[in-house]
Formats: structure tokens, C-alpha cells, sequence
């Protein structure tokens, strides 16, 4: 039996419950291939070209989808706006078309605009992924959660039915946030927001989830809180007095962090404003911060999505 | 098409089994660009041209308060020769365009070479509407005297695309205008609630991670606009209002007797907002396209009357302008030849009006707003010969590569609609015939 996943990966919607299971499977697989050896690469995607087509820096999720296109054995190429001809104004369909006729397989784009994922998709043969456009959806980021969660709290099998997650912060303009409520939905598990009513964006009651502007009460009975980043700039419009009243009502210390399970886990996408949604002492937590360990699970979630998109024949269980 | 050879040196005109308003089949006869005849079984006389109309409504020819014709500046998008031949074929017999050029059509010289442009076109008469400040920048009145005065003789002063967002500019500009009977047509959409806005802030665009254009953006200018109306006893015009709440407003101004007009457009009354939910800016537009209540509040709206009159808002853009991300492309779409097809499957189809209500909403009122005397005339003995025959048994489906326009931005591509245009006539003369341009219509035809 295989499960394919389809031909991109554009939002977390573009997965069910099997597809997203047999995708998180295929990240711990090739996660075990990797423990332990010496020369960390599989010949798996030999010959095959994925570009990095950044408009946005992201030296994080650059360099993740980087090692895992590049521990499959694919050939990387690393496109970003900056100093290409992008930056001298060609569209962003020239530049599809060029890739297409330079014979890339699969094209990982971040992006500044929302949907730009999906308008390439259209002009390209090869597959799409999606790694961050704008505040639309961040699909990889929140398999990587899922990954993490699966591994910490259900022994690194099936899906997440019955786990509480809660997730504060700019709602708003966050792609992760949207890309997190579908995936952790389609995984079964019970997903809360919290934000002040102004970093919620209108029509959010129509969502698969629990929404509160207190995180003092949505904390008891977590698993997971997430924390997302929230910039100090969003106070000059008006979204938030001060830093000092956002942390002081929506940031996670230690105290807030004492009314919680004992095995709730700290996540964050990243960069963090350090002392200003979370503090440094939560941050750094080694129980509960499992903040490195996302960025570690990422590559092999990466892994595993490319793997899947381009071996052709979707992930055969073994 | 050797009949239309003929018939263009002709000086008479008989229209055979017409229906006017969609009534009762008669003949109509056509001298000197003129209805001089309505009967049944009218003769021919020797040198007349016959037309058969095979039963086809006749509607006076359509007016248009909201077209962008590109000319002068971007004429790679649009041009008022093709503008005015995706009007003829759309039935219309006059536009007004949009002051958005560039340069802007804020002085008279502008503002004259677009009305000349539309006489030498001779296909719609083509009535510039004037900025109603400078550079449409929204600090200093544009010389709206001066364009009143000019030969294109501006009534209606927009600044289109942008809002007249200070209220006391809004008010001068209100008060102004009344020494010549003029208008100010508002886009209305509060600036500062709309930064950064792409679609309707609702459901879909909290999904699609869009900035939210909010219904209240558009509601609080009108609101504003009618009361600054109401103190000044002045015409205030509301540009493509989208919105149930602003057909509220609206329907409370005209309640008080105060001087307020409308108009909706032929894609706010059809398509919604989940319509983006594959990125496609060809359904971007701006107001953007609101949700399934908001359409059924436009059309009772139009219906009863609180909205005055359909207008395309016609915003041709180039492929560059379109194809490209959601957040980058221009706002606008096509209607000039759809438009009255729209309206036939939104209004008349659903018998929200008959088709003397189209010929009022299409042809009268909008001719009564921009004060065109010779226009939306009913079709009387005595009136100007401008017309339209719209075989209504018809369907079209639509080719975007087809349209007479020189850009290719319609949100209709595919879609199957009711009532086909099978000729247009302006003074007596036709401008479209079996659904074609009539060739060598005007000077300068070539293209």
C-alpha cells in the first residue's frame, strides 16, 4: 500500500489524517536511517534538482530544506531575491518560467505575499512547496510541530487525537498559526487561541478551534502551549499599547508556565523575542522547551516531504 | 457585409418586429438619427434600409457612469478607440471615463483630448469626468470650473480609485460644484482602514491570510458623504457601493429627500468574495467582492430604487498588471460587454426587474446623474435614435480573447450568460450590427 501526498505541498489542507500520518511516519523512518551514521546522506533523490526561491531571508528554513534536499542526494540551488534578477524587477512568473526551462523537480518558495505559492504552482510543471507566504500558511512548520508533539506525547506513533494545544500570540499574521489549526484539526488534536481581539483576525469564529483572549485560563490542561513571535513593531499600529502590557497579559514566564502540566511542552517557531512573548527562562527550560528539537525534527520533516513529492510513488510502508 | 455597405449610406431606417421594454412586438422607424415612427406593420419606404428584428427587445442605448478608458497613458491596456468598441458592442451608446490617466484629467486640456478622442472614435459618445483634485492626491480642488466650461462640458468630478477622504476638501468640493450643476461621484473608502487591503475582511480572507478590506471602510465615507451632502444641498454620487450596510445608508439619505445617487456594478451584483480562493487577482478589484449577502442586499437595492443605476466599473489591465501574486496585481476588472448580460441573469431573471427597469437603471438614471440631455431618452417619436436590440433568447458563453478590449482581465472567462447584444445604434446610426462593429463606421479606423 502507498499514500501520495499529491503534487505540492501548499497548505496544511492539501493533507488528510493518512496522508499527514504516513508523512510524519516517513520523517521518523528516514530520521532513523539517519542516527548514528557516519556519512549522513541517502542516494534517494540522486539527480534531481530542488531550487530555494527565497523573496524573503529566512536563514532558518533556507538552511533546513537546504541539508534535507541535500541528505536525499538532490542537487540545491539556492535562489534568493536579493542580488537575482528579482531584485531588478522580473515578475515572478518570468522567473517560474526560467526555472522551468532550467529543469528544476521541485520548487521550496518562501514569500512576502500570500497565495504566491499556489500562482506558481500554475506556471510550473514540477512540484511546489510552500515554506512560509506571507500570512497565509507555513505547512512544513507545522508538520514539524506535529512531529515534535507526536514524538514527545505519543511515543512517536499515529496522530495527536485528544491532545490540547494552545496557541498565543499575533494570530493575525501569522502563518503558522493558520497552518498549525488545520494540521493539528486533520490530527485530531483540540487547538485554543489565545491573543488580545485586535491579533485575531475577523471572520476567526468560522475556524476549527477554541478562541480566548485569556491566557491565564487557557493554560490548565494544555499539552503544548506555542508560542508565536510577535513584533514590537505591531504597537506603533495600534495593535498592542506597549511591549511591557503584551508580555505582561500574553507572554509565557516561569509562573505562568507553573500553572501547567507537568509534561506541557514549550514550542516556538522562531526568531523569539526573547522577553517579550516568552522569557528567557522558559525559553531555556530543558524540560519543557523542546524549542532546539523543532528545529532539529525539521530537516527530517523536510526529508520527508520532498521524498515523498518526488520519489513519485508516495511513501511505501514497509 | 454587403447589407451594412448599404446601409451606412443610407439616411433611413426601418426596425422591424421590435420589442420595446421587452412589450409588444412593432416597427420602428429611424430618420435623421431620430425615432420618427412606432406602429405595427410599418411600409419601407424605397431608400430605407430594413433591419428584422426577429422579436428582439429594444432598450434605449445604455449609459455608463464608471469606465476606465486608459487614454492618455496606458494606452498598452486600453485606448478609447478600444474601449469605446468594447462599449458599442456592449450595447452602451455613451461613457463616462474615469480621470485616472496619466497624465490625470484634472485640467481642461486633458480632459478635452479625451473627449475629442471619443468624437473622432464616434462610437459612444465619450464623456470625461474631471479629478476633483489635483493630481487625484486629495490636497487642492483641480480647476473644476475650468473643465465645466471646457468643450467636453465636465458635470461629473471623481477622483476614482482614491477617496476624497478629508471632509472638509469633500465638503468644498460639494459646494463647488453646484454653480454648474455638477456632481461629485466619491470612491468611497476610508484610507486608514484600509491599508494594506486585498479582499473583503470576512470568513474567506481571515482563511486566505489577506488583509481584510472592511464593509465599515466603505460605509463610514457614504455616511459622512450624505450628511455633508444634506448640509450643503448638494449632489453627492456613490461610486460601485458593495456593501448591504451602504445600501442602508443610502436608502436612509434619499429617505430624508436628501440629493444622493448610486450605482453598483454588474460584478458586485454576481460574484463573491471565495471567488479568491485560488489567488487568481483576475477576481481582484476594489471595492473588493463582498459576500452572498451583500449581493442580495445590491440587487433588492437596484430593485427598489435606492441604488440608482448599474456602472461597469471597466478597468482594463494589462497581463503584467494581472499575472502575478494576489498582493502585487492591479484591482479591476472587465464589464463593458458583459455588463447587460450580468444584469439578466442577476435581475431580470430572477424578476427583480422587467426591462423597463433595465432601461431605466442602465439608460435613464445614469444619463439624469451625468446630465446628458440627449441620453437614456425613452424610446419615443421625437427622441435621439439611440438604441440597442438584445436578442434575450440568446446565451453567449465568454472568450476572453474575443472581447474587444485590449486587455484580457475578465472575471467572466468560461461562463456561460444570458442575452446577446445584436445591435446598437447612436443617432440613428449603427455601431454594431448582427453582434459585429460595423466597419469603416468612423474616421481613422484603423487600428
Amino acid at each position: 500500500m502507498s499514500v501520495s501526498i499529491g503534487r505540492h505541498l501548499l497548505s496544511s489542507q492539501d493533507l488528510n489524517n493518512e496522508t499527514a500520518v504516513a508523512l510524519l511516519d516517513t520523517a521518523a523512518r528516514l530520521d532513523a536511517a539517519m542516527t548514528g551514521r557516519e556519512v549522513k546522506k541517502l542516494p534517494t533523490l540522486r539527480g534531481r534538482t530542488v531550487v530555494n526561491l527565497f523573496y524573503e531571508d529566512s536563514t532558518r528554513t533556507r538552511t533546513s530544506f537546504e541539508l534535507a534536499a541535500k541528505r536525499l542526494s538532490a542537487d540545491v540551488v539556492n535562489f534568493s531575491a536579493k542580488g537575482s534578477s528579482v531584485s531588478k524587477g522580473e515578475s515572478l512568473k518570468d522567473t517560474a518560467l526560467t526555472l522551468q526551462a532550467m529543469g528544476s523537480d521541485a520548487v521550496v518558495i518562501r514569500h512576502h505575499l500570500s497565495g504566491a505559492p499556489r500562482r506558481l504552482a500554475t506556471w510550473i510543471e514540477g512540484s511546489v512547496i510552500n515554506a512560509g507566504d506571507g500570512t497565509h500558511e507555513h505547512p512544513t512548520q507545522a508538520l514539524l510541530d506535529a512531529f515534535t508533539m507526536r514524538r514527545r506525547l505519543r511515543d512517536g506513533e499515529g496522530d495527536l487525537k485528544g491532545l490540547r494545544v494552545v496557541v498565543v500570540g499575533d494570530v493575525l499574521h501569522s502563518r503558522v498559526a493558520r497552518s498549525n489549526v488545520r494540521l493539528l484539526r486533520t490530527l485530531g488534536a483540540e487547538v485554543v487561541l489565545v491573543a488580545p481581539p485586535t491579533l485575531l483576525p475577523v471572520g476567526v469564529a468560522e475556524w476549527p478551534c477554541e478562541v480566548s483572549y485569556d491566557l491565564d485560563s487557557a493554560l490548565p490542561g494544555a499539552d503544548v502551549v506555542m508560542m508565536l513571535r510577535v513584533q514590537r513593531e505591531r504597537m506603533t499600529a495600534s495593535y498592542f499599547p506597549s511591549a511591557r502590557e503584551y508580555s505582561r497579559r500574553y507572554g509565557l514566564d516561569a509562573a505562568r508556565l507553573a500553572k501547567c502540566e507537568e509534561h506541557t511542552l514549550v514550542m516556538h517557531p522562531g526568531p523569539m523575542n526573547r522577553g517579550m512573548e516568552i522569557s528567557a527562562e522558559v525559553a531555556d527550560d530543558p524540560r519543557r522547551s523542546v524549542i532546539t528539537e523543532q528545529v532539529t525534527n525539521g530537516v527530517s520533516v523536510r526529508m520527508a516531504v520532498l521524498y515523498m513529492l518526488l520519489s513519485g510513488e508516495g511513501v511505501a510502508n514497509e | 457585409m454587403s447589407n451594412q455597405a448599404r446601409f451606412n449610406d443610407q439616411r433611413g431606417l426601418l426596425l422591424r418586429a421590435v420589442r420595446p421594454y421587452g412589450e409588444a412586438a412593432v416597427d420602428v422607424r429611424i430618420l435623421d438619427g431620430t425615432i420618427a415612427e412606432i406602429g405595427a406593420d410599418l411600409a419601407p419606404a424605397d431608400d430605407e434600409t430594413v433591419i428584422d428584428g426577429g422579436g428582439a427587445v429594444l432598450l434605449p442605448g445604455l449609459v455608463d457612469l464608471h469606465v476606465h478608458l486608459r487614454e492618455p497613458g496606458r494606452e498598452d491596456a486600453e485606448t478609447v478607440r478600444t474601449g469605446s468598441e468594447a462599449a458599442a458592442l456592449g450595447g452602451f451608446t455613451a461613457v463616462f471615463a474615469m480621470p485616472n490617466t496619466d497624465p490625470t484629467a484634472d485640467t481642461a486640456g486633458v480632459v478635452e483630448q479625451v473627449f475629442r478622442l471619443g468624437e473622432q472614435t464616434g462610437l459612444v459618445d465619450v464623456h470625461p469626468i474631471g479629478a476633483v483634485t489635483v493630481g487625484r492626491a486629495g490636497l487642492q480642488l483641480a480647476e473644476l470650473g475650468a473643465m465645466a466650461d471646457s468643450v467636453a462640458r465636465v458635470r461629473v468630478f471623481s477622483d476614482d480609485g482614491a477617496c476624497v477622504s478629508d471632509p472638509a476638501l469633500m465638503r468644498r468640493a460639494l459646494e463647488y460644484v453646484k454653480a454648474f450643476d455638477g456632481v461629485i461621484a466619491q470612491h468611497a473608502e476610508e484610507p486608514r482602514l484600509t491599508v494594506g487591503a486585498q479582499l473583503n475582511e470576512g470568513v474567506v480572507s481571515a482563511r486566505l491570510g489577506l488583509t481584510g478590506w472592511p464593509a465599515a471602510a466603505e460605509e463610514a465615507i457614504i455616511a459622512r458623504d450624505t450628511l455633508l451632502a444634506a448640509h450643503v444641498d448638494s449632489r453627492l454620487h456613490v461610486c460601485h457601493v458593495s456593501t448591504a450596510g451602504s445600501v442602508d445608508i443610502i436608502r436612509a439619505a434619499k429617505a430624508k429627500g436628501w440629493q444622493v445617487s448610486a450605482e453598483v456594478t454588474p460584478h458586485h451584483l454576481l460574484l463573491t468574495d471565495d471567488l479568491a480562493e485560488d489567488y487568481d487577482p483576475v477576481f481582484k478589484v476594489n471595492p473588493p467582492l463582498r459576500t452572498a449577502s451583500d449581493i442580495a442586499a445590491l440587487r433588492a437595492g437596484l430593485a427598489d430604487g435606492t441604488i440608482d443605476c448599474v456602472a461597469t466599473d471597466h478597468a482594463p489591465h494589462s497581463s503584467e498588471d494581472k499575472e502575478s501574486e494576489w498582493g502585487s496585481a492591479s484591482p479591476g476588472m472587465l464589464g463593458l460587454q458583459t455588463a447587460l448580460s450580468v444584469v439578466i441573469e442577476t435581475m431580470v431573471e430572477t424578476g427583480a426587474l422587467d426591462w423597463r427597469g433595465v432601461a431605466d437603471r442602465m439608460s435613464a438614471a445614469p444619463a439624469r446623474i451625468g446630465r446628458l440631455a440627449d441620453q437614456g431618452r425613452p424610446i419615443a417619436i421625437g427622441s435621439p435614435a439611440n438604441l440597442v436590440l438584445v436578442d434575450d433568447t440568446a446565451h453567449w458563453t465568454v472568450d476572453r480573447a474575443a472581447l474587444a478590449s485590449k486587455s484580457r482581465n475578465t472575471p467572466y472567462e468560461g461562463r456561460t450568460l444570458p442575452g446577446r447584444v445584436v445591435a446598437t445604434f447612436l443617432r440613428g446610426t449603427a455601431t454594431v450590427l448582427d453582434g459585429k462593429l460595423v466597419a469603416g463606421q468612423v474616421a481613422g479606423a484603423s487600428r
